[in-house]
């Protein structure tokens, strides 16, 4: 499975907060959630977003809140990837529950930069900045993360398996 | 092998001998919380799932403390899911407005001897790990990892290393739990304990109060931790007897010991007499400075309250430096009991009418502004002093607002003066 878009590149810490500020946590809904998406750190985020693009970040990538609301609301943006040196540890699980890409990569979250083109190889970990002609290996994601992503999220393995009748 | 404390905890809750760092596995749960903000979401996870059942309606706590009292329609509308599904699911811990145990999630589940030494709890709330001041492993995680233990009454973890936190000394008079945990935050960033356990230890450990643990603790994943944890000693032995009766009674806990030779990812000693009053500024947890060391920030408003400061403990001191003293003009001061029964408790020893007094307003335990929810929300430029734990972009309120986070002393001092300060600026 293979990505590819546009960078929207962020510094360090960016927190839960900022994702998705407490103020819209009164509602739960995807297309809600992400119209506020990053609104606090760049409010022409969600005005530029395209389906596929890719958020690079510098280090403790969703720090903050146990609010799974954040990968939520990134994921629902259009945002199919995240590229970053860390992630927050609950956000890091909270990703993968809902199917959010993440991949972890000192090495690409810092030479690619704002605007590249970049595609992104789950089954390898390869990252390819297709502006810069730069190419990075990321840890891939084990089999079982794979079938989650997949699966569009924790739940929908669930749904799966009672599909198949397991 | 040798175990650090949290990996003695995890282990015995997977049924193994020994786990080691990196390790995953499955354990199982003795407490699992929800809240309104994220029990709704995972009860839409539990039913689209179609489950009926939770594991055990006894181990399940669901606490409305975020919103509420109920700030809006969506708000309310997330509140009566989640008592639907408690009621529904007859579940023994859940706390509705005004009853006694209500109040913020990380006061109550204590205060209501539901955690106890050697318990392994998760919580959809990432404060969850306050509960580590009493020797329990406590970890936030997020909604749809509740809903699978709230069915199954486990889930899945890493095992963590340890970052070992030596304390020494014992605390300066004005000097609080708050500021250890400031202190230490400042010293090793936002990050410093990623995907670790903050495991405090050593003599300074006794003259710690309960309180002050459990403030220490909370603050444990503003450095990034997985969870904190302190060692179970004569504190936690004469709070548990206070506040979990039943489970003493039934001697339903187990105490458990680092190995002498466990090995940690690497030890940080803290004197803690050297520890000095202590701020973050905006608009991460980790930008401290000692008071004292930078030039007069005039503040708009002042909270004291929340899961890190809103215990009885926190008021009593907010009392002594309030008394007899007034808000500065123009400021705005309010202080949330973390709960019922601490708003009763109070009430009773007198605290409200010295807060009235100073020009204080009091509300119902929420955690309300500390996350921008309602009952203190900021304006645009607006600053403020607070008891709570973050001070990230639009935290309480407008992105162009900020906070500092301080410990009660510093609060209040900053209330009566109208900028950031410690007690030592305070008239005797």
């Amino acid at each position: 499975m293979s990505i590819q878009g546009h960078v929207f590149k962020y510094g360090a810490n960016v927190d839960t907060d900022v994702i998705i500020p407490a103020r819209y946590l009164n509602t739960a809904e995807p297309a809600e959630l992400a119209r506020h998406c990053m609104e606090d750190l760049d409010p022409s985020f969600i005005s530029r977003v395209q389906p596929g693009d890719i958020l690079v970040a510098g280090a403790n990538f969703g720090c903050g809140s146990s609010r799974e609301h954040a990968p939520v609301a990134i994921k629902a943006s259009g945002i199919s990837c995240v590229i970053a040196p860390s992630f927050a540890r609950i956000f890091f699980r909270n990703a993968i529950n809902m199917g959010l890409p993440i991949l972890e990569c000192t090495e690409a979250a810092e030479a690619i930069q704002n605007g590249d083109r970049v595609s992104v190889d789950f089954d390898t970990g390869r990252i390819e900045n297709l502006t810069r002609g730069q190419t990075f290996t990321a840890r891939p994601f084990p089999p079982f993360i794979r079938r989650i992503i997949e699966a569009d999220g924790l739940m929908g393995t669930l749904r799966q398996l009672q599909g198949k009748g397991e | 092998m040798a175990m650090t404390l949290t990996q003695k905890i995890l282990a015995a809750h997977a049924g193994l001998n020994a786990v080691e760092a990196g390790e995953l596995i499955e354990a199982k749960l003795d407490l699992v919380l929800g809240n309104d903000v994220t029990a709704p979401p995972a009860i839409k996870v539990f039913e689209a799932a179609g489950l009926k059942t939770v594991f055990d309606p006894e181990r399940i706590a669901l606490v409305p403390d975020h919103f509420t009292p109920n700030k809006d329609i969506q708000s309310a509308e997330h509140c009566a899911r989640m008592r639907r599904f408690a009621r529904d699911k007859q579940l023994s811990h859940y706390y509705e407005q005004g009853e006694e145990g209500m109040g913020v999630e990380h006061v109550v589940l204590p205060e209501n001897g539901l955690v106890a030494p050697g318990d392994a709890i998760i919580g959809a709330d990432s404060h969850t790990c306050t509960y580590g001041a009493l020797g329990a492993f406590a970890t936030g995680v997020g909604s749809t990892d509740l809903a699978y233990a709230m069915a199954t009454g486990k889930t899945w973890f890493r095992v963590p290393e340890a970052i070992r936190i030596q304390l020494s000394g014992q605390l300066k008079p004005g000097v609080t739990g708050k500021d250890v945990i400031l202190h230490l935050i400042g010293q090793i960033g936002v990050d410093g304990a990623l995907y670790q356990s903050l495991e405090f230890t050593g003599p300074g450990v006794a003259g710690l109060s309960m309180a002050e643990r459990l403030t220490i603790c909370n603050m444990a994943i503003e450095a990034g931790a997985k969870n904190g944890l302190f060692p179970v000693d004569d504190a936690t032995r004469a709070y548990l007897a206070h506040y979990a009766p039943e489970r003493v009674a039934k001697n339903d806990f187990t105490v458990y010991e680092a190995d002498p030779d466990a090995r940690y990812a690497r030890t940080i000693q803290i004197d803690l007499a050297a520890i000095r009053q202590t701020v973050a500024f905006p608009h991460l947890p980790e930008n401290t400075r000692e008071i004292g060391s930078f030039d007069p920030i005039p503040v708009d408003q002042v909270v004291i309250g929340s899961c890190t400061n809103g215990r009885l403990e926190d008021l009593r001191l907010a009392a002594h430096w309030l008394k007899g003293r007034k808000v500065a003009k123009g400021l705005r001061l309010i202080i949330l009991p973390g709960s019922q029964r601490v708003w009763r408790e109070a009430l009773k020893e007198g605290l409200f009418e010295i807060f009235t007094d100073a020009g204080a307003v009091v509300s119902a335990p929420t955690c309300g502004p500390c996350l921008g929810g309602h009952m203190g929300i900021l304006a645009a430029g607006e600053r403020c002093v607070s008891t709570t734990n973050r001070n990230f972009v639009g935290r309480m309120g407008h992105p162009k607002s900020e906070v500092y986070l301080a410990g009660v002393p510093v609060a209040c001092a900053s209330a009566v003066l109208g900028r950031v300060a410690g007690t030592d600026e305070l008239d005797a």
